[in-house]
């Protein structure tokens, strides 16, 4: 169901998110265009931080440990897979497999960018820290090159929106709630799809999304979460022997 | 060390590890052209998984409830073209007025 909305939704010249990302030539962008890309979804991820926030202390998880846990691994969806596993009285190894597994997907996506970053190895180990799947996609400049500034720009502001954000909830989360009934949930779907939106270039991109969540849809009940999504990667492999066509 | 603790630093050291991984072992090299035209499509897959299973799976269960309605919501925003901001308010709040009703 979803893919077909997935798919209805990647309508072909969507204004806000492709023409954001016109694919300049890679140079030409700067750092605070990847601050302005991305600005809108800083707002989500600091909403996110938020939530974070409230489910670590829920999960048992101190304070400084959940500020800790932002600033170090700067992954939303392992954060909060760790938190509930926790929560639920899960075992610490379980918390730990279920965060890492949801972060292997880091390992094609850090393959992906690494044309992007040169330097000393301490600054790429450093540079590689930005990654996330927001500052990723709008990065992406076509035929799987990714700009080192824009990555940067948009890295560094969503790192600090989930950081200030995750602050916050610790700080007054008390005050918000559940933050399923705010539908906070279901945003971060929504997110992903304006992000797909942007991303549906060519032909051979929609059939590397659909495909790509049919992989991840018929594994849901077989595997633990956050394999899905690294086999869905797989998906990319319709596009050997394409030779990388720009956009 | 508490439990928690444990997971905080396990789960950020092999995080930065894994994010590092391809930066440290092959920054800066163009990638071989085959593997650029596969590299392209990655993130189409990835996202499009991102939104399977952030929608429909609860652990290993495929659920459609508010989250799902909430995406539909989105979608159609986003085929009347709202800014970014607009879609992601406009599912959540989808959302949550089916949870208020209890649908």
């Amino acid at each position: 169901m979803a893919i077909r909305i997935a798919a209805a939704g990647g309508a072909r010249h969507h204004p806000t998110l492709v023409d954001a990302a016109a694919p300049l030539p890679a140079g030409r962008h700067r750092v605070v265009d990847g601050v302005r890309r991305v600005a809108p979804l800083a707002v989500a991820v600091a909403a996110f931080g938020v939530t974070f926030g409230v489910l670590a202390q829920k999960a048992g998880i101190g304070s400084f440990a959940a500020l800790v846990f932002s600033a170090a691994t700067f992954a939303g969806s392992a954060q909060f897979a760790a938190a509930s596993v926790l929560s639920a009285g899960g075992t610490t190894a379980a918390a730990i497999l279920a965060a890492v597994l949801l972060n292997a997907r880091y390992l094609p996506i850090g393959l992906s960018v690494a044309p992007a970053l040169h330097g000393p190895w301490w600054q790429r180990l450093l540079r590689a820290q930005v990654v996330v799947d927001e500052s990723w996609a709008v990065s992406h400049i076509g035929g799987g090159r990714y700009d080192r500034r824009l990555l940067l720009g948009a890295g560094a502001t969503l790192y600090c929106a989930w950081v200030a954000g995750t602050a916050a909830g610790v700080a007054f989360g008390s005050l918000l709630g559940d933050p399923a009934k705010l539908g906070l949930d279901a945003a971060f779907p929504a997110l992903f799809l304006a992000l797909l939106a942007g991303q549906l270039r060519d032909r051979r991109a929609v059939v590397a999304a659909l495909l790509g969540g049919a992989i991840a849809l018929v594994l849901i009940p077989f595997v633990p979460p956050g394999i899905p999504i690294v086999a869905a990667s797989a998906a990319c492999l319709i596009g050997l022997g394409s030779r990388g066509a720009a956009s | 060390m508490s439990a928690a603790w444990i997971v905080v630093i396990v789960v950020s050291l092999a995080t930065i590890a894994i994010k590092g991984a391809g930066p440290l072992l092959a920054g800066g090299r163009e990638l071989p052209r085959a593997v650029a035209g596969v590299v392209s499509l990655l993130a189409p897959a990835v996202l499009a998984a991102l939104i399977v299973t952030n929608a429909l799976a609860s652990g290993r269960h495929i659920v459609i409830d508010a989250r799902a309605a909430g995406v539909a919501a989105a979608a159609i925003a986003l085929a009347l073209r709202a800014p970014i901001l607009v879609v992601v308010v406009v599912a959540a709040a989808a959302a949550a007025l089916l949870r208020a009703i209890g649908a």
